[in-house]
């Protein structure tokens, strides 16, 4: 039988590197508030843009600021199970209703 | 055969064994916020399937005041390092700069909400309401239980303030303030996602 502390030995982040963080994510939404206001001429990749940054905040804050990254296994599973689920269920129901589906031009 | 972890409650004083190792209202916190992302799912699809359907304006972008929101996002986000700098004071044992993140936090919340509170006005006299149209109904819904939470939160916070205050929160029951910070940082994330897909995106 093996004993061992849940006092796990985790390696969280300094104050200064939440600040850091923070200016981070501060700089992401500033592009974020830009790329709505401004697109990339020639291209339309702004939606594609605005997604992957909130993205990337929302990994950032879950990594960091709420430990998961420094955290267990069994509770990275938890919330991403959830998290995934969320994702499936809802991009099929978007998809069943045509959501994601240009409506027919009329001429 | 298999392992056995030990887990301490430092609070109580007293030792417990748990067949995972981890605290059992961390596990529980962590479980709670999955099955949320199921709930905010829900509504913000909702929102994604009736917003161009409304055959009655206003429109999302005649209301929409995007410097204003990106400033209300901005006090979210900024409530999201005060409240991970209470849980690093009370970690360390410095229970006064603890105090002092808390009511940060929940000042930043509070701020928010005033904020959301001033955008619902707005619009409501720009002639969105709730029975508006389907754009109407889902975004007051969606922002509206995204304004509840960030309100329950502000009365956890304002809850462990009262508690410190008190001489309640001692630096052995960290893991309260953890547990809150999550929800805290939960409901940030989810703002994160509301910001772009419903203010942002066209």
């Amino acid at each position: 039988m093996t004993t061992q502390t849940a006092e796990h030995a985790v390696d969280h982040p300094t104050e200064a590197k939440y600040w850091r963080i923070f200016f981070f994510l501060f700089a992401v939404t500033g592009i974020e508030v830009a790329l709505y206001y401004w697109s990339i001429p020639g291209v339309n990749i702004n939606n594609a843009a605005l997604g992957a940054l909130a993205t990337l905040k929302f990994a950032v804050v879950v990594g960091y600021f709420m430990h998961l990254k420094f955290d267990s296994r069994l509770l990275r599973r938890l919330f991403v199970g959830g998290l995934v689920l969320a994702l499936l269920v809802y991009t099929a129901y978007l998809l069943t209703m045509g959501v994601f589906i240009d409506a027919p031009h009329t001429h | 055969m298999s392992a056995t972890t030990v887990e301490t409650h430092e609070a109580h004083g007293t030792t417990h064994e748990t067949n995972t190792g981890l605290s059992n209202e961390k596990l529980a916190m962590w479980a709670f916020l999955g099955s949320e992302c199921l709930l905010f799912g829900a509504l913000i699809s909702t929102y994604l399937l009736y917003k161009g359907r409304s055959t009655t304006g206003p429109k999302p972008h005649d209301v929409y005041d995007i410097p204003f929101t990106s400033a209300s996002s901005f006090l979210l986000l900024m409530s999201s390092l005060t409240m991970v700098l209470a849980l690093a004071s009370i970690q360390r044992g410095d229970l006064r700069r603890l105090r002092l993140w808390l009511l940060a936090t929940a000042t930043l919340g509070g701020l928010f909400i005033t904020g959301q509170v001033y955008e619902f006005t707005t619009f409501y006299k720009e002639g969105l309401s709730l029975s508006t149209n389907l754009f109407g109904s889902s975004f007051f819904v969606l922002t509206g239980f995204h304004g509840v939470h960030v309100s329950l939160g502000i009365l956890m916070l304002l809850s462990l303030y009262g508690l410190s205050a008190r001489g309640k929160l001692p630096a052995e029951r960290s893991e309260v303030v953890e547990l809150v910070g999550l929800y805290w940082h939960f409901v940030d994330i989810v703002w994160i996602v509301i910001f772009t897909v419903v203010y942002l995106i066209p």
